[in-house]
């Protein structure tokens, strides 16, 4: 139990190890358009076997990425923004968050139909 | 219910320190820049004011309140009291540090939008506070609607 506690335990390093790869990256996509996902559901439309979801969404949650909630005999999987807004609060400062906003919104509005909407 | 919201955070802090954060407008009004104000006692009123006290932003009862481990409210705007909204606070420990999870349930589509942005703003500052006696400018860029 402690070692598996420990391994929860985020850091940056874990957080910016668990973004460091596209299959992860698409689970977290998934999981932004919907919260709530079971492995079954996380394993649809995705050329990845059952394993690797399960192994990428182990890395997720060490990461404290992703959280789980138990539902009957189903895990249940949220996106949890957290560490990611805490790295985000570390290098945009205050002052810079209305001018990167802007920029964001300008990319946004010039990429329309980008499925990362 | 797929409309959940589930916030975790680990903070190096006690869950006496988290629940007192939680619950003590002299702490929430640092972190959040609302107070949070009530007995917290179940079947209890809780408001989210403006520390003026003059705008109410947020309000609802206290439906569990088991300190330091557990705070279930229900979380409405005055404005729209129909559309009402739960939130569920689970303090436990994990080693030295302190887990914090925040379950916001029961959204509607329109309230879901309002506080998606809101909640890691919250629990990043709150993180912040505990570890280092300082919040962040937790709003700074937002423009804040429901919380």
């Amino acid at each position: 139990m402690v070692a598996y506690y420990h391994a929860m335990v985020t850091n940056d390093d874990q957080v910016f190890k668990a973004l460091a790869d596209a299959s992860r990256r698409k689970l977290l996509d998934r999981l932004r358009r919907k919260g709530g996902l079971s492995l079954a559901e996380m394993c649809e439309k995705h050329d990845m076997s059952r394993q690797a979801v399960t192994k990428h969404l182990a890395l997720l949650e060490a990461a404290n990425l992703v959280v789980t909630k138990k539902q009957g005999r189903e895990k249940l999987h949220y996106l949890n923004p957290v560490p990611i807004h805490e790295i985000y609060m570390r290098w945009i400062g205050k002052f810079e968050q209305g001018r990167v906003a802007a920029l964001h919104n300008l990319k946004q509005a010039l990429q329309e139909n980008d499925d990362d909407q | 219910m797929t409309n959940d919201f589930i916030y975790t955070t680990y903070i190096k802090s006690t869950p006496e320190k988290v629940w007192q954060a939680l619950t003590n407008p002299e702490f929430t009004r640092q972190y959040w820049g609302h107070d949070n104000i009530s007995d917290w006692e179940k079947g209890s009123e809780w408001k989210h004011s403006t520390v003026d006290g003059k705008d109410i932003r947020i309000a609802g009862k206290i439906l569990e309140s088991t300190p330091p481990k557990r705070l279930v409210i229900t979380w409405a705007s005055p404005a729209n009291k129909a559309d009402e909204s739960q939130v569920a606070f689970d303090i436990s420990t994990a080693e030295n540090m302190v887990r914090l999870d925040v379950v916001h349930s029961k959204l509607s589509a329109e309230m879901a939008r309002g506080v998606s942005g809101g909640w890691p703003r919250v629990l990043s500052s709150l993180k912040s506070f505990l570890e280092t006696g300082k919040a962040l400018d937790t709003w700074a860029g937002h423009d804040r609607k429901c919380a």
